[in-house]
């Protein structure tokens, strides 16, 4: 052998190269298998970021087709649950410049989840139908409740109910739930903002 | 003497502390009512165990704490509870929340006490037990339970214990108080600190400002014979440094006592150090010595539109108004009431709201002294903010981002290190109000990590239902096929069927032809018919259909009563092809409910036969009367 590789250098380089390449070729096979995608990722990706509210504000049937439609090209700015957090997530993930919510397919509201005044509930089954994640619990005449941990707010039970019985109300504020909002610009709103800023006519200076 | 370290940025805002340091500490007297609410710590609320109408003495448990993270509450005085509901609490918001209301009775009597005479036999778990007993939440800061700090992981080894005495922000003196006049119970329960974590090292941080107290700490903590207590050579050591703002954040303190960074995202126990507010300490002695829960603290009462500002020993729950009017409140020339110091604190819309854990100052200023923020004007980018930063971030880029709500950037750009110090703010020369935008897209980030986490809860529910109306719809067509199949077997079967079958059936037939003749004669059934007709296609709705079948139905039987008959039998009919079916079915399947299918066809044959008979005794009757 050694003395194969001495006499024919050229030879031996390419039976080298030749190995390499199955070996090569043979673990990349493999891995194609082993390792295979399911479904198309940047449309996982993508609807990993929608919040997966199925209201079809945007147009589809739920935030999967919407998902898809942005992978071919649709605008990112039709979801209005999403919000603008939500576009510039997909902008950032696309890497396409953020635009503004199209107002054509709703406004970003707060946060809501449905309600059935229970004793108005004639027990259709009608918005069990139409919920799209079986957040509402209920049996033929029998009185239907929804289950507000798994509710996503989407608004497609209230429309069916023939007694009209379901109410969107807004989710509670308390103290747990309450936040900051970003300052406008009108000082008199913020009259309950401190921050000793402001101060530096003062005699405090800075380090 | 311990070396010190330097942290970057950080300002030097007009301490005014002296106002209230002139006099000695003043008990306030006991309110006529204490709120307390349930939640004066990070974590779940404390859950009620008294009821309303209920007597408690001083030190009683009025709330227990539920889950890990949570602290217990205790009556500061004895009297009645006299209600428990929602009543604004001291929170940014100005929003109410769970409180149980106390009316003093004025006694202020103790329930028994079991003071533990000698600390030192006890072990770590039982004195960690005795810390969240009392109810012990952080009372420099936020209001983290401290039982849970102290409660160190085994694997982390936890060499440095620091006392946090900085007291940074201007016009707080509580800590400063609590020094000159405390300082016993303090290394008390620094001691008490040293035996549950057992450093090796004990630092006493303390801003140069509070010279004065420094040889009174140094000599009650000499008392304290460290190194027996932890088995170690422990030495604690009282460590002055200049005095800037945030000195006192847990980040920067460790910085400048042991020059290490806290990572960010990280805690100090991972750099095994455990910082601890000379406060807790205190309230760490009462508990352990005294068998006293926390109950009271000190709070600064200061501000220029306070006559007397001053230090208050104040019992948790007494309204702000209560503690104001002992200073001397002057409500027209205040500007705006301010719990917590200039930079950190936060406006109370209302007065009535109580003394809490974590209140370590009222400040009343006036006009003059903390003039309200002209309006901000656009950053210039001149970086001071940048340079102030003791978190060493960039404030202005994130305050782009924040007015973008781009979070990904302002995660990118470390948002979660900022200590919402307000050093930014202050020194921005547009008046910028920068931490406001900090603190609403802190919580709009966590928000979105909880959305995230409901979206994927969403989305396997979405997917679960779509795979189950799939799966449904699936079963229907199979089922259809199936039935077909079968219904062919069935009619292949039948040509078969005896003879006896098909003369009843040539005999339905005539009955049939007969019923018609008798419908057309029969006005009413055919109107009724009409009408059915009229409302099976005006109406989809299956209920309706189904109801005016019914009353269809109805008025043919009145007009022909053999209809009744004929009609069990094609239901009979109906119900044997179908239990055939089933049994092919169950037999082509190996089914093991087959026995039953094949009793279930044979009940229905019967059942046919009977309905024939009554038919052909009908026939026979209505004949035999003719
Ligand atoms: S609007 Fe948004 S939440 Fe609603 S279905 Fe479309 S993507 Fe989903
Ligand atoms: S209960 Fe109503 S609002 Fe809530 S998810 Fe279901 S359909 Fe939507
Ligand atoms: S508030 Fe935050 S960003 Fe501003 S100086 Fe303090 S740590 Fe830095
Ligand atoms: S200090 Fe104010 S004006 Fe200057 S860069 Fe920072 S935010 Fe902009």
């Amino acid at each position: 052998m050694i003395e194969l590789i001495s006499q024919h250098p050229f030879i031996a380089a390419l039976l080298a190269l030749l190995m390499l390449g199955l070996v090569f070729g043979a673990t990349l096979g493999f891995g194609a298998v082993k390792f295979a995608v399911d479904g198309d990722p940047i449309v996982d990706q993508i609807n990993a970021i929608l919040p997966q509210t199925q209201c079809g504000q945007c147009g589809y049937p739920g935030c999967k087709p919407y998902a898809e439609a942005i992978a071919n090209g649709d605008a990112i700015n039709k979801c209005p649950p999403g919000g603008e957090a939500g576009i510039h997530e997909l902008a950032n993930l696309l890497d396409v410049e953020p635009i503004a919510l199209d107002d054509e397919h709703g406004v970003e509201d707060i946060k809501k989840v449905a309600y059935i005044r229970e004793d108005e509930c004639i027990g259709c089954t009608k918005c069990i139908q139409a919920c799209p994640i079986d957040a509402i619990l209920g049996a033929a005449k029998l009185m239907h409740t929804v289950i507000v941990s798994e509710c996503t707010g989407c608004d497609l039970c209230v429309e069916p109910c023939p007694v009209d019985c379901i109410d969107m109300i807004p989710v509670a504020t308390g103290t747990r739930a309450w936040k900051w909002e970003i300052p406008d610009r009108d000082p008199s709103h913020n009259a309950n903002i401190i921050v000793t800023d402001n101060t530096n006519n003062q005699n405090g200076h800075a380090a | 003497m311990n070396k010190i370290w330097d942290f970057h940025g950080g300002i030097h805002p007009l301490e005014n502390k002296t106002q209230s340091l002139t006099k000695a500490i003043v008990t306030a007297p006991i309110a006529p009512q204490l709120t307390l609410p349930l939640s004066q710590h990070i974590g779940a609320p404390a859950k009620p165990i008294v009821q309303v109408g209920d007597q408690v003495l001083k030190g009683q448990c009025i709330a227990e704490a539920v889950g890990p993270v949570s602290v217990p509450l205790h009556a500061p005085t004895s009297g009645t509870v006299i209600a428990i509901e929602q009543r604004t609490i001291p929170h940014a918001s100005g929003l109410e929340d769970n409180c149980i209301v106390i009316e003093a009775n004025g006694n202020d009597e103790w329930r028994t006490r079991n003071p533990i005479t000698d600390y030192t036999q006890l072990d770590k778990n039982t004195l960690i037990k005795i810390i969240s007993h009392a109810g012990i939440s952080g009372m420099g800061g936020a209001g983290f339970p401290t039982s849970i700090k102290l409660n160190t992981r085994d694997d982390i080894a936890i060499d440095t214990l620091i006392l946090n005495a900085t007291e940074c922000e201007p016009y707080i003196t509580s800590d400063h108080s609590l020094m000159r006049e405390y300082a016993d119970e303090i290394a008390n329960g620094v001691a008490i600190l040293a035996k549950i974590i057992k450093p090796t090292k004990i630092l006493f941080g303390i801003e140069d400002n509070k010279l004065d107290v420094v040889d009174g700490i140094s000599a009650a903590l000499a008392q304290h014979d460290f190194a027996a207590l932890t088995g170690l050579a422990t030495e604690a050591e009282v460590i002055t440094f200049p005095t800037k703002y945030p000195s006192g954040g847990e980040k920067q303190l460790i910085q400048i006592l042991t020059g290490k960074e806290v990572p960010s995202g990280g805690l100090p126990a991972q750099l095994g150090i455990v910082c601890q507010n000379i406060g807790t300490a205190v309230a760490i002695h009462n508990a352990v010595c005294l068998d006293e829960p926390l109950i009271s603290r000190i709070t600064t009462v200061t501000g220029d539109a306070v006559n007397q500002p001053c230090n208050y020993h104040v019992l948790l729950g007494t309204p702000v108004e209560f503690l104001l009017a002992q200073s001397d409140y002057q409500k027209n020339q205040s500007a705006r009431l301010i719990m917590g110091g200039p930079m950190m604190g936060f406006a109370l819309a209302n007065t009535a709201v109580p003394i809490v854990k974590t209140t370590n100052c009222i400040l009343a200023p006036t006009e003059e002294e903390l003039p309200t923020p002209p309006p901000a004007q656009a950053c210039i980018r001149c970086g001071m903010c940048a340079e102030a930063c003791p978190a060493s971030l960039l404030p202005q880029q994130l305050y782009w981002f924040a007015q973008g709500k781009e979070l990904d950037k302002l995660e990118e750009h470390n948002i979660a290190d900022c200590i919402e110090c307000g050093a930014c703010s202050y020194v921005c020369p547009s008046n910028i109000p920068l931490v406001q935008y900090y603190r609403a897209s802190k919580v709009d980030i966590r928000q979105r990590k909880v959305d995230h986490q409901n979206a994927e809860l969403a989305k396997e529910r979405f997917d679960a239902r779509q795979e189950r109306l799939q799966r449904l719809e699936d079963e229907k067509i199979a089922a259809r096929k199936a039935r077909q199949a079968a219904a062919k077997l069935a009619a292949e079967q039948r040509g078969k069927e005896d003879v006896k079958n098909a003369a009843v059936e040539a005999a339905v037939e005539r009955v049939k032809a007969k019923k018609a003749k008798g419908v057309q004669e029969s006005p009413a059934a055919k109107e009724s018919e009409n009408q059915a007709n009229i409302i099976a296609t005006e109406s989809d709705d299956p209920i309706a259909r189904a109801v005016a079948k019914r009353a269809a139905q109805l008025a043919e039987d009145a007009a022909n009563p053999e209809n009744k008959l004929i009609r069990a039998i094609d239901s009979a009919k109906q119900r044997v092809s179908k239990s055939q079916t089933r049994v092919v079915d169950a037999e082509a399947n190996n089914d093991e409910n087959l026995a039953i299918f094949k009793q279930a066809a044979e009940k229905a044959e019967a059942k046919l036969a009977s309905a024939q008979q009554a038919l052909i005794d009908f026939r026979a009757q209505s004949s035999a009367q003719e």
